[in-house]
């Protein structure tokens, strides 16, 4: 069946022209796919998803547990400051797990999500490439490193008062996919 | 023909076989869990490994083929071990509620727990936790319970093509569920229970309405009435050992008389009732130029899915309420005038093989002046559950027999219970209206059996009508096509959500018994075939009802009481 418009969600002219690069049904697509919007968005917003559900031609949840299975994907939006905390072996062992649950109860929020006043999203990221001062975390482009728990406060602070100039339309690194 | 060893035993099997099936045609049992019958193996859980002579690693018999020579070893110690510490570690991750589970001695893990002699736990860790979904009227998700071994959704996926839900995430977050985790009434879910008649635990259940039951039960003020479905006669028994497919009716009416019910109804005798209207609005619809083909609308799970995928096309759908509904209808307007009963104090609870039809009871336009038709839905386990708290040995009940009017039922009600059972009993009325005259052999052999689709065309007084039997709700995408593309050749479809149709219902007895479907729907047919009456226009109460009450089929009076509207719900999920 061709994709009539009306199956689509309201975003769909953003979305169609993206889909003029693949062929309607086509499951292989799915993933290039879901990488072509998180690049629009910065993460999968909800009727993209079920937009793309029609165009490949498969349930919804497939889509959705697709997008769930890869870390690279994100279903919620970043907020203004991203922070990524260093769980790879030499931080490991240095504690960054006290660190991260530092940093969670600090904003009150876990891994993976973002702040209800969106400026601050945790991701957690295997190696950095900074092992050297483990434990490690990564706020924006601004490295930490030879961390305490105790720092922690101090670090949020700092950047709850900035308020970053936020960049569209570009995807952000993160992390290992 | 193939041939190696397995446990030093020589077997000639078939070339294509896996190591699983070339081991059962010599009697040895290998475990499994994530296997389905007649499903492409998944090989996901690992319980059923194998030790296979050359390979290094153990090797997953439900989806490894048999070779030539292959020397195989399926009890040996290593095996064993394996085997028990994978059911070590679902354990451990799993909440240990067997004492107050539904699913109590009727559980695979605890059978693989028993079979594998773990009695201590090794494994102490985190557990996973989750909410509990009871979102939806008929069914409840405890994804605490799942040990991901994805059978339901390969069920709705594969078999029923409705994908409500999938696995999502990694790990140990892992978890079966919905898109957003949100609840299953939100979802593309259609309710029909194929996943929880599959599910080896209670991850996957019905949402039990014994207790609203057992209240009005206690209510001195209420008339509490039950009406049983054509299938449940045929399935109860394997819940008491009972030969799959035996003819459990008369036991029944008496184990329902003995939990306290005033009266004892048939759904069967409305199955007639249903024929009657659904055979004149086909008529009528062919006579008139109405919109064709007619779909059938006794599943619930049917007219929930199209409501849902194809609202534009639900003009196809028969506007006839289902059976029990129709039943609660009569009940709470012509049989409480008659027996002079307020119908605010008539309670109509509906013995049924499905899950979906706790949503349906629930609908809103399925009442009168705002009663609802039916107050209560039991599944077949649930009733089960019912006769055993109230201490009913059901193998050693004598038989009884339905209260009239609303008993008395033909042959073509008995086979509204399986896939073809509908459309061969209106087929026997439509000709008989269209003719004056009664077939002369009245078995539709054309519609019977367990195949997916069913397609025959019928002469009716010169005039070709064709038709369709669709079972397993994946079947109907291609007919909804022909539709929209208008190259539809057929006037009369029955679809019926579950494989089978109500035989295998979602709410049915729950055990993987291969062939179950078939002796089940034998058990029917055999009904039918005894019975003297096979023709729905001659069931004698529903013509009173129609004399003293409704008029005619089709009247002003039985569109008011027996048939309803629908609802565009792609519009509500979509909002
Ligand atoms: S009830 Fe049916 S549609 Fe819903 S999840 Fe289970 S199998 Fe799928
Ligand atoms: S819910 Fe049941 S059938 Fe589905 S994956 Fe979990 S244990 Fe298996
Ligand atoms: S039953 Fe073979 S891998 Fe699950």
């Amino acid at each position: 069946m061709p994709i009539v418009e009306g199956q689509l969600s309201k975003a769909n002219k953003v979305h169609t022209e993206i889909f003029k690069n693949y062929e309607t049904k086509d499951k292989s697509a799915l993933i290039p796919l879901l990488q072509d919007i998180q690049g629009i968005y910065n993460y999968l917003p909800e009727n993209a998803l079920k937009d793309i559900s029609v165009f490949v031609d498969m349930p919804l949840s497939r889509v959705y547990g697709v997008a769930t299975f890869y870390n690279q994907f994100r279903l919620s939006p970043l907020g203004e400051n991203v922070i990524k905390v260093c769980r790879g072996t030499a931080c490991h062992v240095k504690n960054s797990a006290n660190i991260l649950i530092a940093i969670e109860n600090e904003l009150n929020i876990e891994a993976g999500q973002t702040t209800r006043d969106k400026k601050f999203t945790i991701e957690v990221v295997n190696c950095i490439g900074a092992c050297s001062i483990a434990p490690v975390i990564l706020v924006n482009d601004d490295y930490y490193g030879r961390l305490a728990v105790k720092d922690i406060p101090k670090i949020i602070k700092t950047y709850s008062k900035k308020t970053v100039k936020k960049e569209t339309g570009k995807t952000p690194e993160v992390g290992a996919a | 023909m193939v041939q190696l060893t397995i446990n030093n035993i020589k077997v000639n099997a078939e070339e294509g076989m896996t190591i699983l099936d070339a081991a059962k045609t010599v009697g040895i049992k290998v475990p499994t869990l994530c296997h389905l019958k007649d499903l492409f193996p998944s090989g996901a859980c690992r319980i059923c490994s194998v030790e296979v002579k050359e390979h290094r690693g153990l090797t997953p018999a439900c989806a490894f083929p048999i070779y030539e020579g292959m020397v195989v070893e399926t009890n040996s110690p290593r095996v064993r071990v394996a085997r028990k510490t994978i059911v070590e570690l679902l354990i451990e991750n799993h909440p240990q509620d067997c004492l107050i589970c539904v699913r109590n001695k009727n559980c695979e893990l605890q059978d693989l727990s028993e079979t594998y002699g773990v009695r201590e736990h090794r494994y102490v860790g985190e557990k996973k936790e989750h909410a509990i979904d009871i979102s939806s009227a008929s069914m409840e998700r405890d994804p605490a319970k799942c040990i991901l071994c994805g059978r339901c959704v390969r069920v709705c996926h594969e078999v029923q093509k409705i994908g409500a839900i999938d696995f999502t995430g990694r790990g140990f977050t892992s978890t079966v569920t919905t898109p957003y985790n949100k609840g299953l009434n939100v979802s593309d879910c259609i309710l029909c229970g194929q996943c929880i008649l599959v599910c080896p635990t209670a991850a996957l259940r019905e949402k039990s309405t014994l207790k609203e039951v057992a209240s009005a039960l206690n209510n001195k003020n209420k008339f509490v009435v039950v009406q049983v479905a054509p299938a449940v006669r045929a399935t109860l028994g394997e819940e008491y050992n009972m030969p799959l497919g035996t003819d459990v009716t008369g036991q029944l009416v008496t184990g329902l008389r003995r939990l306290g019910f005033k009266k004892v109804f048939d759904t069967n005798f409305a199955a007639d009732l249903t024929i009657m209207e659904e055979a004149t609005e086909l008529i009528s619809r062919i006579n008139n130029g109405g919109i064709l083909p007619m779909f059938t609308s006794c599943c619930p799970g049917w007219v929930k899915f199209i409501e849902q995928e194809n609202p534009e096309l639900l003009g196809h759908v028969s506007s006839c309420k289902s059976p029990h509904e129709m039943e609660g209808a009569v009940l709470k307007t012509y049989y409480a005038k008659k027996m002079g009963i307020d119908p605010k104090d008539i309670f109509v609870v509906s013995i049924m093989p499905c899950t979906v039809k706790k949503f349906e009871s629930n609908r809103a336009e399925l009442s009168e002046e705002s009663l609802h038709d039916v107050d209560a839905v039991l599944t077949t386990r649930e009733l089960v559950r019912f006769f055993k708290i109230a201490g009913i040995e059901f193998s050693e009940l004598p038989n009884d027999q339905f209260d009239n009017p609303l008993g008395e039922s033909t042959g073509a009600a008995a086979i509204f219970g399986t896939s073809g059972g509908v459309m061969e009993a209106a087929l026997r009325t439509a000709y008989y209206k269209m003719t004056g005259s009664n077939l002369a052999s009245v078995d539709f052999e054309a519609v019977r059996g367990a195949n997916s689709l069913k397609e025959a065309t019928v002469n009716i007084n010169g005039l070709d009508i064709n038709i369709a039997v669709v079972n397993g709700i994946g079947g109907v995408k291609p007919l909804l096509e022909q539709i929209q593309n208008g190259v539809s050749k057929y006037h009369f479809i029955e679809v019926m959500a579950c494989p089978g149709g109500c035989i295998n219902g979602g709410g049915q007895p729950i055990h993987q018994k291969a062939e179950k479907i078939q002796k089940r729907m034998r058990a029917l047919y055999q009904i039918d075939a005894n019975t003297k009456m096979r023709n729905s226009h001659e069931n004698e109460s529903v013509k009173i009802l129609y004399k003293e009450f409704l008029g005619e089929p089709n009247s002003h009076k039985a569109h008011e009481i027996l048939h309803t509207h629908y609802t565009d719900r792609k519009k509500i999920l979509n909002s």
